[in-house]
Protein backbone atom coordinates (compact mmCIF):
# COMPACT_ATOMS: atom_id res chain seq x y z
CA UNK A 1 0.00 0.00 0.00
CA UNK A 2 1.49 3.85 -0.70
CA UNK A 3 2.40 5.94 1.97
CA UNK A 4 -1.20 8.38 1.26
CA UNK A 5 -2.92 5.41 1.48
CA UNK A 6 -1.68 4.25 5.10
CA UNK A 7 -1.56 7.17 6.34
CA UNK A 8 -4.86 7.98 5.02
CA UNK A 9 -6.18 5.08 7.06
CA UNK A 10 -4.18 5.84 10.49
CA UNK A 11 -6.05 9.29 9.71
CA UNK A 12 -9.31 7.65 9.68
CA UNK A 13 -8.54 5.38 12.73
CA UNK A 14 -7.28 8.41 14.80
CA UNK A 15 -10.35 10.00 13.76
CA UNK A 16 -12.58 7.41 14.54
CA UNK A 17 -11.13 7.36 17.95
CA UNK A 18 -9.46 3.54 17.77
CA UNK A 19 -6.17 3.07 19.46
CA UNK A 20 -3.34 2.46 17.40
CA UNK A 21 -1.51 -0.78 18.09
CA UNK A 22 2.51 -1.03 17.56
CA UNK A 23 1.99 -3.52 14.92
CA UNK A 24 -0.01 -0.84 12.86
CA UNK A 25 1.84 1.68 10.43
CA UNK A 26 1.93 4.85 11.63
CA UNK A 27 3.84 8.47 10.49
CA UNK A 28 7.42 8.63 11.53
CA UNK A 29 6.83 11.50 13.26
CA UNK A 30 3.73 10.01 15.50
CA UNK A 31 6.15 7.19 16.19
CA UNK A 32 9.03 9.65 17.44
CA UNK A 33 7.06 11.72 19.05
CA UNK A 34 5.54 9.16 21.18
CA UNK A 35 8.95 7.66 21.74
CA UNK A 36 9.78 11.21 23.40
CA UNK A 37 6.47 11.73 25.66
CA UNK A 38 6.71 8.08 26.66
CA UNK A 39 10.07 8.04 27.70
CA UNK A 40 10.23 11.28 29.04
CA UNK A 41 7.21 10.51 31.44
CA UNK A 42 9.41 7.05 32.14
CA UNK A 43 12.26 8.95 33.29
CA UNK A 44 9.98 11.17 35.38
CA UNK A 45 8.81 8.77 37.26
CA UNK A 46 12.51 7.51 38.31
CA UNK A 47 13.87 10.86 38.67
CA UNK A 48 11.04 11.40 40.84
CA UNK A 49 11.73 8.70 42.96
CA UNK A 50 15.22 10.76 44.22
CA UNK A 51 13.36 13.71 46.15
CA UNK A 52 10.97 11.76 47.88
CA UNK A 53 13.25 8.64 48.73
CA UNK A 54 15.67 11.70 50.54
CA UNK A 55 12.60 11.38 53.27
CA UNK A 56 12.22 7.77 53.67
CA UNK A 57 14.25 7.26 56.45
CA UNK A 58 13.26 10.19 57.92
CA UNK A 59 9.41 9.92 57.96
CA UNK A 60 8.22 10.53 61.34
CA UNK A 61 6.50 7.56 62.14
CA UNK A 62 6.15 4.10 60.92
CA UNK A 63 2.92 4.53 59.00
CA UNK A 64 3.83 7.24 57.02
CA UNK A 65 7.07 5.87 56.32
CA UNK A 66 5.79 2.70 55.09
CA UNK A 67 3.19 5.12 52.87
CA UNK A 68 6.04 7.02 51.65
CA UNK A 69 8.63 3.49 50.99
CA UNK A 70 5.22 1.69 49.45
CA UNK A 71 4.82 5.46 47.03
CA UNK A 72 8.06 5.62 45.93
CA UNK A 73 8.00 1.81 44.74
CA UNK A 74 4.81 2.67 42.97
CA UNK A 75 6.68 5.49 40.93
CA UNK A 76 9.27 2.99 40.36
CA UNK A 77 6.85 0.42 38.98
CA UNK A 78 4.97 3.23 36.26
CA UNK A 79 8.24 4.13 35.19
CA UNK A 80 8.53 0.23 34.18
CA UNK A 81 5.41 0.10 32.50
CA UNK A 82 6.14 3.33 30.92
CA UNK A 83 9.18 2.05 29.46
CA UNK A 84 7.88 -1.31 28.18
CA UNK A 85 5.14 1.10 26.27
CA UNK A 86 7.76 3.12 24.49
CA UNK A 87 9.73 -0.08 23.82
CA UNK A 88 6.59 -1.37 21.56
CA UNK A 89 7.62 1.53 19.43
CA UNK A 90 10.67 -0.01 18.76
CA UNK A 91 13.33 1.92 20.92
CA UNK A 92 15.11 -0.12 24.16
CA UNK A 93 15.33 0.69 27.66
CA UNK A 94 19.14 0.64 27.51
CA UNK A 95 18.77 3.42 24.92
CA UNK A 96 16.39 5.58 26.59
CA UNK A 97 18.56 5.38 29.80
CA UNK A 98 21.42 6.86 27.90
CA UNK A 99 19.51 9.51 26.38
CA UNK A 100 18.55 10.55 30.09
CA UNK A 101 22.22 10.24 31.18
CA UNK A 102 23.57 12.30 28.61
CA UNK A 103 20.52 15.26 29.00
CA UNK A 104 19.39 14.55 25.75
CA UNK A 105 16.34 12.95 27.34
CA UNK A 106 14.15 15.41 29.12
CA UNK A 107 12.04 14.66 32.43
CA UNK A 108 9.74 16.76 34.43
CA UNK A 109 11.40 19.37 35.66
CA UNK A 110 9.82 19.85 38.93
CA UNK A 111 11.91 16.86 40.42
CA UNK A 112 15.07 19.44 40.16
CA UNK A 113 13.17 21.33 43.21
CA UNK A 114 14.80 19.73 46.40
CA UNK A 115 12.30 18.17 49.55
CA UNK A 116 14.15 20.20 52.79
CA UNK A 117 11.85 19.32 55.33
CA UNK A 118 9.03 16.55 55.48
CA UNK A 119 5.87 19.15 54.16
CA UNK A 120 7.75 18.44 51.45
CA UNK A 121 6.32 15.13 51.01
CA UNK A 122 2.92 16.61 51.56
CA UNK A 123 3.28 18.99 49.22
CA UNK A 124 4.40 17.29 46.64
CA UNK A 125 1.39 14.17 46.74
CA UNK A 126 -0.93 16.86 47.14
CA UNK A 127 0.57 19.25 44.14
CA UNK A 128 2.60 17.60 42.43
CA UNK A 129 0.77 14.46 42.24
CA UNK A 130 -2.09 16.40 41.86
CA UNK A 131 -0.78 18.27 38.79
CA UNK A 132 0.30 15.30 37.35
CA UNK A 133 -2.92 13.56 37.56
CA UNK A 134 -4.59 15.87 35.54
CA UNK A 135 -2.85 15.58 32.73
CA UNK A 136 -2.73 11.59 33.25
CA UNK A 137 -6.72 11.46 33.11
CA UNK A 138 -6.38 13.29 29.81
CA UNK A 139 -3.69 10.93 28.55
CA UNK A 140 -6.06 7.51 29.72
CA UNK A 141 -7.82 8.29 26.08
CA UNK A 142 -4.32 9.14 23.95
CA UNK A 143 -4.28 7.54 20.99
CA UNK A 144 -1.52 5.20 21.15
CA UNK A 145 -2.74 1.85 22.60
CA UNK A 146 -0.25 0.52 25.38
CA UNK A 147 0.55 4.19 26.59
CA UNK A 148 -3.59 4.89 27.35
CA UNK A 149 -3.87 1.31 29.11
CA UNK A 150 -0.20 2.17 30.88
CA UNK A 151 -2.29 5.45 31.91
CA UNK A 152 -5.44 4.02 33.45
CA UNK A 153 -3.12 1.62 35.60
CA UNK A 154 -1.11 4.76 36.70
CA UNK A 155 -3.84 7.19 37.54
CA UNK A 156 -5.69 4.69 39.64
CA UNK A 157 -2.11 4.39 41.86
CA UNK A 158 -1.98 8.24 41.43
CA UNK A 159 -5.19 9.75 42.71
CA UNK A 160 -4.09 7.20 46.26
CA UNK A 161 -1.19 9.07 46.15
CA UNK A 162 -2.32 12.43 46.10
CA UNK A 163 -4.88 11.71 48.97
CA UNK A 164 -1.86 10.21 50.79
CA UNK A 165 -0.28 13.95 50.19
CA UNK A 166 -3.05 15.81 50.87
CA UNK A 167 -3.23 13.54 54.13
CA UNK A 168 0.26 14.99 55.35
CA UNK A 169 -0.93 18.22 54.60
CA UNK A 170 -3.91 17.58 56.62
CA UNK A 171 -1.71 16.39 59.65
CA UNK A 172 0.36 19.63 59.58
CA UNK A 173 -1.57 22.56 58.94
CA UNK A 174 -4.35 21.18 61.75
CA UNK A 175 -0.92 20.56 63.80
CA UNK A 176 1.30 22.54 65.78
CA UNK A 177 2.19 26.01 64.80
CA UNK A 178 5.22 25.08 64.19
CA UNK A 179 3.90 22.63 61.80
CA UNK A 180 1.80 24.49 59.57
CA UNK A 181 4.51 26.65 59.27
CA UNK A 182 6.69 24.06 57.97
CA UNK A 183 3.12 22.95 55.78
CA UNK A 184 3.04 26.98 54.18
CA UNK A 185 6.34 27.09 54.10
CA UNK A 186 6.15 23.79 51.30
CA UNK A 187 3.05 25.13 49.68
CA UNK A 188 5.01 28.67 48.95
CA UNK A 189 8.23 26.32 47.51
CA UNK A 190 6.31 23.90 45.43
CA UNK A 191 2.94 25.95 44.07
CA UNK A 192 4.59 27.63 41.20
CA UNK A 193 6.94 24.91 39.89
CA UNK A 194 3.84 22.47 40.13
CA UNK A 195 2.11 24.94 38.06
CA UNK A 196 4.77 24.79 35.45
CA UNK A 197 4.36 21.32 35.28
CA UNK A 198 1.90 21.58 32.48
CA UNK A 199 4.47 23.25 30.46
CA UNK A 200 4.42 26.30 28.21
CA UNK A 201 1.54 28.55 27.81
CA UNK A 202 -0.63 27.20 24.37
CA UNK A 203 1.10 29.84 22.36
CA UNK A 204 5.00 29.00 23.08
CA UNK A 205 4.69 25.31 22.81
CA UNK A 206 6.29 23.31 20.67
CA UNK A 207 5.17 20.07 20.33
CA UNK A 208 1.81 21.03 21.34
CA UNK A 209 -0.31 21.37 17.86
CA UNK A 210 0.64 18.22 16.35
CA UNK A 211 -0.02 16.25 19.26
CA UNK A 212 -3.26 17.45 19.19
CA UNK A 213 -4.17 16.80 15.54
CA UNK A 214 -2.66 12.96 16.58
CA UNK A 215 -5.16 13.14 20.01
CA UNK A 216 -1.98 12.23 21.53
CA UNK A 217 -2.68 15.22 23.60
CA UNK A 218 -6.41 15.79 24.07
CA UNK A 219 -6.64 19.16 26.11
CA UNK A 220 -4.12 22.19 26.17
CA UNK A 221 -1.44 22.90 28.62
CA UNK A 222 -3.05 26.31 29.64
CA UNK A 223 -6.90 24.28 29.72
CA UNK A 224 -5.12 21.50 32.11
CA UNK A 225 -3.29 24.17 34.50
CA UNK A 226 -7.06 25.89 34.84
CA UNK A 227 -8.15 22.63 36.04
CA UNK A 228 -5.79 21.89 38.45
CA UNK A 229 -5.78 25.58 39.70
CA UNK A 230 -9.55 25.86 40.21
CA UNK A 231 -9.85 22.14 42.16
CA UNK A 232 -6.81 23.17 43.97
CA UNK A 233 -7.79 26.45 45.86
CA UNK A 234 -10.33 24.91 47.53
CA UNK A 235 -8.16 22.71 49.10
CA UNK A 236 -5.74 24.85 50.65
CA UNK A 237 -8.83 27.37 51.88
CA UNK A 238 -9.08 24.06 53.92
CA UNK A 239 -5.86 23.67 55.07
CA UNK A 240 -6.13 27.36 55.87
CA UNK A 241 -2.92 27.44 53.91
CA UNK A 242 -2.50 30.84 51.60
CA UNK A 243 -1.10 30.10 47.74
CA UNK A 244 1.76 32.49 46.68
CA UNK A 245 -0.41 34.11 44.11
CA UNK A 246 -1.35 38.25 45.08
CA UNK A 247 -3.11 37.82 41.63
CA UNK A 248 -5.41 34.83 42.44
CA UNK A 249 -8.99 35.93 42.21
CA UNK A 250 -12.25 33.61 41.17
CA UNK A 251 -13.83 35.59 37.99
CA UNK A 252 -17.59 35.18 38.75
CA UNK A 253 -18.66 35.34 34.78
CA UNK A 254 -16.06 32.40 33.86
CA UNK A 255 -16.69 30.49 36.97
CA UNK A 256 -12.39 29.72 36.66
CA UNK A 257 -9.92 31.10 39.14
CA UNK A 258 -7.49 33.83 37.37
CA UNK A 259 -4.08 33.79 38.56
CA UNK A 260 -0.72 35.54 38.26
CA UNK A 261 2.23 35.34 35.62
CA UNK A 262 4.64 32.52 35.67
CA UNK A 263 8.22 32.93 35.94
CA UNK A 264 8.87 31.69 32.59
CA UNK A 265 12.42 32.61 33.11
CA UNK A 266 12.65 30.15 35.78
CA UNK A 267 10.63 27.74 33.79
CA UNK A 268 13.45 27.56 30.94
CA UNK A 269 16.28 28.14 33.23
CA UNK A 270 15.35 24.90 35.18
CA UNK A 271 14.27 23.06 32.02
CA UNK A 272 18.18 23.44 30.54
CA UNK A 273 19.85 22.46 33.86
CA UNK A 274 19.92 25.17 35.57
CA UNK A 275 17.43 24.16 38.25
CA UNK A 276 18.51 23.57 42.47
CA UNK A 277 19.03 20.05 41.83
CA UNK A 278 19.45 19.42 37.90
CA UNK A 279 22.91 17.67 38.32
CA UNK A 280 22.41 15.96 41.80
CA UNK A 281 20.01 13.94 39.96
CA UNK A 282 21.23 13.21 36.57
CA UNK A 283 24.30 11.92 38.71
CA UNK A 284 22.33 9.70 41.27
CA UNK A 285 21.03 8.19 38.51
CA UNK A 286 24.47 7.74 36.43
CA UNK A 287 25.84 6.68 39.77
CA UNK A 288 22.96 3.67 40.20
CA UNK A 289 23.19 2.66 36.90
CA UNK A 290 27.34 2.85 36.94
CA UNK A 291 27.44 0.76 39.92
CA UNK A 292 25.13 -1.59 38.97
CA UNK A 293 27.07 -2.37 35.73
CA UNK A 294 28.62 -5.69 37.57
CA UNK A 295 25.66 -6.42 38.82
CA UNK A 296 23.90 -6.66 35.70
CA UNK A 297 26.75 -8.36 33.90
CA UNK A 298 27.20 -10.90 36.24
CA UNK A 299 23.38 -12.17 35.90
CA UNK A 300 23.95 -12.15 32.16
CA UNK A 301 26.56 -14.48 32.86
CA UNK A 302 24.95 -16.38 35.16
CA UNK A 303 21.89 -16.81 33.02
CA UNK A 304 24.68 -17.69 30.41
CA UNK A 305 25.96 -20.21 32.11
CA UNK A 306 22.88 -21.94 33.15
CA UNK A 307 21.77 -21.98 29.89
CA UNK A 308 24.81 -23.78 28.76
CA UNK A 309 24.42 -26.38 31.37
CA UNK A 310 20.79 -27.08 30.20
CA UNK A 311 21.97 -27.46 26.27
CA UNK A 312 25.05 -29.82 27.39
CA UNK B 1 6.75 -18.42 86.01
CA UNK B 2 3.71 -16.24 83.94
CA UNK B 3 6.59 -13.16 84.65
CA UNK B 4 9.56 -14.94 83.28
CA UNK B 5 7.13 -15.41 80.18
CA UNK B 6 6.45 -12.55 79.58
CA UNK B 7 10.03 -10.98 79.48
CA UNK B 8 11.13 -13.95 77.26
CA UNK B 9 8.27 -12.07 74.63
CA UNK B 10 9.01 -9.24 75.22
CA UNK B 11 12.37 -9.85 74.76
CA UNK B 12 12.16 -11.99 71.71
CA UNK B 13 9.65 -9.44 70.39
CA UNK B 14 12.00 -6.74 70.50
CA UNK B 15 14.82 -8.90 69.24
CA UNK B 16 12.64 -9.73 66.32
CA UNK B 17 11.14 -6.24 65.97
CA UNK B 18 14.11 -4.49 65.91
CA UNK B 19 16.09 -6.60 63.79
CA UNK B 20 13.30 -6.29 60.96
CA UNK B 21 13.09 -2.17 61.34
CA UNK B 22 17.36 -1.66 61.42
CA UNK B 23 17.18 -3.99 58.57
CA UNK B 24 14.41 -2.24 56.95
CA UNK B 25 16.28 1.25 57.43
CA UNK B 26 19.24 0.14 55.61
CA UNK B 27 17.70 -1.85 52.78
CA UNK B 28 15.14 1.38 52.30
CA UNK B 29 18.39 3.83 51.92
CA UNK B 30 18.42 1.84 48.48
CA UNK B 31 15.36 3.27 46.92
CA UNK B 32 16.15 4.56 44.03
CA UNK B 33 19.65 3.72 43.81
CA UNK B 34 19.12 -0.21 42.90
CA UNK B 35 21.26 -1.31 40.13
CA UNK B 36 18.20 -2.12 38.17
CA UNK B 37 14.95 -1.21 37.92
CA UNK B 38 12.83 -4.68 38.96
CA UNK B 39 15.57 -5.06 41.52
CA UNK B 40 14.64 -1.60 42.91
CA UNK B 41 11.37 -2.56 43.65
CA UNK B 42 12.18 -6.23 44.74
CA UNK B 43 14.53 -5.07 47.43
CA UNK B 44 11.89 -1.88 48.37
CA UNK B 45 9.07 -4.68 49.04
CA UNK B 46 11.52 -6.30 51.09
CA UNK B 47 12.13 -3.71 53.09
CA UNK B 48 8.62 -3.03 53.37
CA UNK B 49 8.08 -6.38 54.31
CA UNK B 50 10.10 -6.21 56.92
CA UNK B 51 9.15 -2.57 58.07
CA UNK B 52 5.80 -3.77 58.57
CA UNK B 53 6.56 -6.93 60.88
CA UNK B 54 9.06 -4.35 62.69
CA UNK B 55 5.60 -2.47 63.61
CA UNK B 56 3.86 -5.80 64.29
CA UNK B 57 6.86 -6.92 66.44
CA UNK B 58 7.24 -3.57 68.33
CA UNK B 59 3.03 -2.79 68.86
CA UNK B 60 3.07 -6.10 70.85
CA UNK B 61 6.60 -5.50 72.93
CA UNK B 62 4.72 -1.94 73.50
CA UNK B 63 1.55 -3.67 74.72
CA UNK B 64 3.76 -5.92 77.14
CA UNK B 65 5.40 -2.35 78.37
CA UNK B 66 1.98 -1.45 79.41
CA UNK B 67 0.81 0.45 76.23
CA UNK B 68 3.69 1.87 74.43
CA UNK B 69 2.79 2.38 70.87
CA UNK B 70 4.93 1.20 67.99
CA UNK B 71 6.44 4.48 67.36
CA UNK B 72 7.22 5.22 71.14
CA UNK B 73 9.72 2.60 70.50
CA UNK B 74 11.09 3.15 67.49
CA UNK B 75 11.59 6.91 67.88
CA UNK B 76 11.78 7.53 71.83
CA UNK B 77 14.63 4.82 72.22
CA UNK B 78 18.36 5.34 72.22
CA UNK B 79 20.98 3.19 71.31
CA UNK B 80 21.85 1.14 74.25
CA UNK B 81 17.71 0.17 74.46
CA UNK B 82 18.06 -1.28 70.84
CA UNK B 83 18.02 -5.07 70.13
CA UNK B 84 18.72 -5.89 67.28
CA UNK B 85 22.06 -7.80 65.51
CA UNK B 86 25.14 -5.71 65.21
CA UNK B 87 24.87 -7.44 61.72
CA UNK B 88 22.10 -5.55 60.16
CA UNK B 89 23.14 -1.94 61.21
CA UNK B 90 26.57 -2.68 59.40
CA UNK B 91 26.78 0.11 56.19
CA UNK B 92 25.12 -1.40 53.04
CA UNK B 93 28.16 -1.54 50.96
CA UNK B 94 27.84 -2.48 47.08
CA UNK B 95 24.87 -4.24 46.00
CA UNK B 96 27.02 -7.72 47.01
CA UNK B 97 27.09 -6.91 50.81
CA UNK B 98 23.78 -5.84 51.53
CA UNK B 99 22.43 -9.57 49.35
CA UNK B 100 25.14 -11.27 51.19
CA UNK B 101 23.92 -9.85 54.77
CA UNK B 102 20.34 -10.02 54.04
CA UNK B 103 20.93 -13.77 52.73
CA UNK B 104 22.61 -14.16 55.95
CA UNK B 105 20.21 -12.98 57.95
CA UNK B 106 17.18 -14.56 56.03
CA UNK B 107 18.65 -17.60 56.49
CA UNK B 108 18.03 -16.97 60.79
CA UNK B 109 14.70 -15.57 60.47
CA UNK B 110 13.33 -17.98 58.35
CA UNK B 111 14.63 -20.50 60.96
CA UNK B 112 13.26 -18.79 63.74
CA UNK B 113 10.03 -18.37 62.21
CA UNK B 114 9.50 -21.65 61.41
CA UNK B 115 9.40 -22.38 64.74
CA UNK B 116 7.56 -19.40 66.34
CA UNK B 117 5.04 -20.60 64.47
CA UNK B 118 4.44 -23.08 66.97
CA UNK B 119 4.26 -20.83 70.12
CA UNK B 120 1.57 -20.96 72.17
CA UNK B 121 1.33 -17.83 72.49
CA UNK B 122 -1.31 -16.52 69.93
CA UNK B 123 0.18 -13.28 69.20
CA UNK B 124 3.70 -14.34 68.51
CA UNK B 125 2.13 -17.26 66.61
CA UNK B 126 0.56 -14.85 64.38
CA UNK B 127 3.20 -12.32 63.88
CA UNK B 128 5.30 -15.37 63.31
CA UNK B 129 2.71 -16.74 60.21
CA UNK B 130 2.45 -13.29 58.94
CA UNK B 131 5.77 -12.77 58.86
CA UNK B 132 7.02 -16.63 57.65
CA UNK B 133 5.08 -16.34 54.28
CA UNK B 134 6.98 -13.06 53.16
CA UNK B 135 10.53 -14.79 54.98
CA UNK B 136 9.98 -17.57 52.75
CA UNK B 137 10.33 -15.24 49.61
CA UNK B 138 13.26 -12.81 51.46
CA UNK B 139 15.32 -15.96 51.52
CA UNK B 140 14.65 -17.74 48.07
CA UNK B 141 15.64 -14.65 46.38
CA UNK B 142 18.68 -13.62 48.18
CA UNK B 143 19.83 -16.89 47.92
CA UNK B 144 19.45 -16.76 44.50
CA UNK B 145 21.20 -13.43 44.13
CA UNK B 146 24.29 -14.59 46.36
CA UNK B 147 24.81 -17.82 43.83
CA UNK B 148 24.36 -15.42 41.06
CA UNK B 149 26.99 -13.19 42.16
CA UNK B 150 29.15 -15.41 43.60
CA UNK B 151 28.98 -17.67 40.42
CA UNK B 152 28.49 -15.00 38.02
CA UNK B 153 31.68 -13.03 36.47
CA UNK B 154 35.31 -12.66 38.09
CA UNK B 155 34.70 -9.37 39.13
CA UNK B 156 31.53 -9.91 40.87
CA UNK B 157 33.01 -13.47 42.37
CA UNK B 158 35.59 -11.08 43.83
CA UNK B 159 33.32 -8.68 45.12
CA UNK B 160 31.14 -11.57 46.73
CA UNK B 161 34.70 -12.57 48.82
CA UNK B 162 35.02 -8.77 49.73
CA UNK B 163 31.42 -8.84 51.15
CA UNK B 164 32.29 -11.83 52.88
CA UNK B 165 35.48 -10.41 54.51
CA UNK B 166 33.10 -8.30 55.93
CA UNK B 167 29.77 -9.66 57.17
CA UNK B 168 31.11 -13.11 57.87
CA UNK B 169 32.61 -11.65 61.18
CA UNK B 170 29.01 -10.56 62.11
CA UNK B 171 27.37 -13.65 62.02
CA UNK B 172 28.89 -15.12 65.35
CA UNK B 173 26.21 -13.28 67.24
CA UNK B 174 23.27 -15.51 65.43
CA UNK B 175 24.90 -18.30 66.18
CA UNK B 176 25.12 -17.68 70.05
CA UNK B 177 22.88 -19.57 72.11
CA UNK B 178 21.75 -16.97 74.29
CA UNK B 179 20.35 -16.55 77.48
CA UNK B 180 16.72 -15.37 75.30
CA UNK B 181 17.05 -17.89 72.93
CA UNK B 182 17.17 -20.54 75.25
CA UNK B 183 14.63 -19.20 77.14
CA UNK B 184 12.50 -19.64 74.09
CA UNK B 185 13.34 -23.28 74.24
CA UNK B 186 11.46 -23.67 77.51
CA UNK B 187 8.37 -21.73 76.01
CA UNK B 188 8.06 -22.96 72.63
CA UNK B 189 6.72 -26.58 72.36
CA UNK B 190 9.50 -27.89 70.16
CA UNK B 191 11.80 -25.11 69.83
CA UNK B 192 15.26 -25.47 70.50
CA UNK B 193 17.75 -23.12 69.75
CA UNK B 194 20.22 -26.37 68.32
CA UNK B 195 18.04 -26.59 65.88
CA UNK B 196 17.52 -22.72 64.57
CA UNK B 197 21.42 -23.25 64.12
CA UNK B 198 21.31 -26.15 62.51
CA UNK B 199 18.47 -25.33 60.03
CA UNK B 200 20.76 -21.86 59.68
CA UNK B 201 24.09 -24.02 58.63
CA UNK B 202 21.99 -26.27 56.53
CA UNK B 203 20.64 -23.10 54.49
CA UNK B 204 23.97 -21.65 54.25
CA UNK B 205 26.36 -24.41 52.94
CA UNK B 206 23.97 -24.98 50.20
CA UNK B 207 23.79 -22.00 49.32
CA UNK B 208 27.26 -20.57 49.28
CA UNK B 209 28.47 -24.43 47.67
CA UNK B 210 27.31 -23.12 44.87
CA UNK B 211 28.33 -19.58 45.02
CA UNK B 212 31.67 -20.54 46.06
CA UNK B 213 32.16 -19.42 49.26
CA UNK B 214 33.19 -21.20 52.09
CA UNK B 215 31.61 -21.76 55.35
CA UNK B 216 33.91 -22.26 57.93
CA UNK B 217 33.13 -21.25 61.27
CA UNK B 218 35.19 -19.21 63.10
CA UNK B 219 36.94 -17.83 66.71
CA UNK B 220 33.70 -15.43 66.88
CA UNK B 221 34.44 -12.13 67.81
CA UNK B 222 31.72 -11.96 70.45
CA UNK B 223 28.62 -8.93 69.33
CA UNK B 224 25.99 -8.15 71.83
CA UNK B 225 23.57 -6.27 69.85
CA UNK B 226 20.72 -7.92 71.16
CA UNK B 227 22.02 -6.74 74.42
CA UNK B 228 22.29 -3.36 73.56
CA UNK B 229 25.81 -3.07 72.87
CA UNK B 230 25.74 -1.82 69.43
CA UNK B 231 28.30 -0.36 66.70
CA UNK B 232 29.00 3.06 65.27
CA UNK B 233 26.41 2.74 62.82
CA UNK B 234 23.59 2.67 64.86
CA UNK B 235 23.50 5.93 66.75
CA UNK B 236 23.67 7.53 62.94
CA UNK B 237 20.88 5.13 62.12
CA UNK B 238 19.18 6.82 64.90
CA UNK B 239 19.57 10.16 64.50
CA UNK B 240 18.17 10.13 60.85
CA UNK B 241 15.54 8.23 61.55
CA UNK B 242 14.21 10.06 65.16
CA UNK B 243 15.19 13.34 64.03
CA UNK B 244 11.55 14.76 63.13
CA UNK B 245 9.57 13.13 66.50
CA UNK B 246 12.46 14.40 69.09
CA UNK B 247 12.82 17.90 67.37
CA UNK B 248 9.14 18.43 67.78
CA UNK B 249 7.78 16.37 70.81
CA UNK B 250 4.56 17.79 70.75
CA UNK B 251 3.61 17.03 67.39
CA UNK B 252 1.38 13.99 65.59
CA UNK B 253 2.21 13.25 61.86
Amino acid sequence: METTALEHRFNQKIEREEKIEPKDWMPEDYRKNNIRQISQHAHSEIVGMLPEANWITRAPSLRRKVALLAKVQDEAGHGLYLYSAAETLGTDREEMIDDLHSGKAKYSSIFNYPTTTWADIGAIGWLVDGAAITNQVALCRTSYGPYARAMVKICKEESFHQRQGYEIMCAMAFGTPEQKAMAQDALNRWWWPSLMMFGPTDGDSVHSQKSMDWKIKRYSNDELRQEFVDKTVAQAEYLGLTIPDPDLTYNDETGHYSFGEIDWKEFYQVISGNGPCNKERIEARRKAHEDGAWVREAANAFAQKRANQQVA
Amino acid sequence: MEQEKQKAALNLSLVMGDNALILGHRLSEWCGHGPILEQDIALSNIALDLIGQARLWLSHAGKLQGGKSEDDLAYHRDVFDFHNFQMVETPNGHWGKTLLRQFLYDAWHHAMLQKLVLAQDEDIAGIARKSLKEVNYHLRWSSEWVIRLGDGTEESAAKMQDAYADVWPYVGELLQKDFWLKELDQWIPGFTADEILAQWWKTVREVFSQANLPAEPMDWLYRKGHLGHHTEHLGFILAEMQFLPRAYPDATW
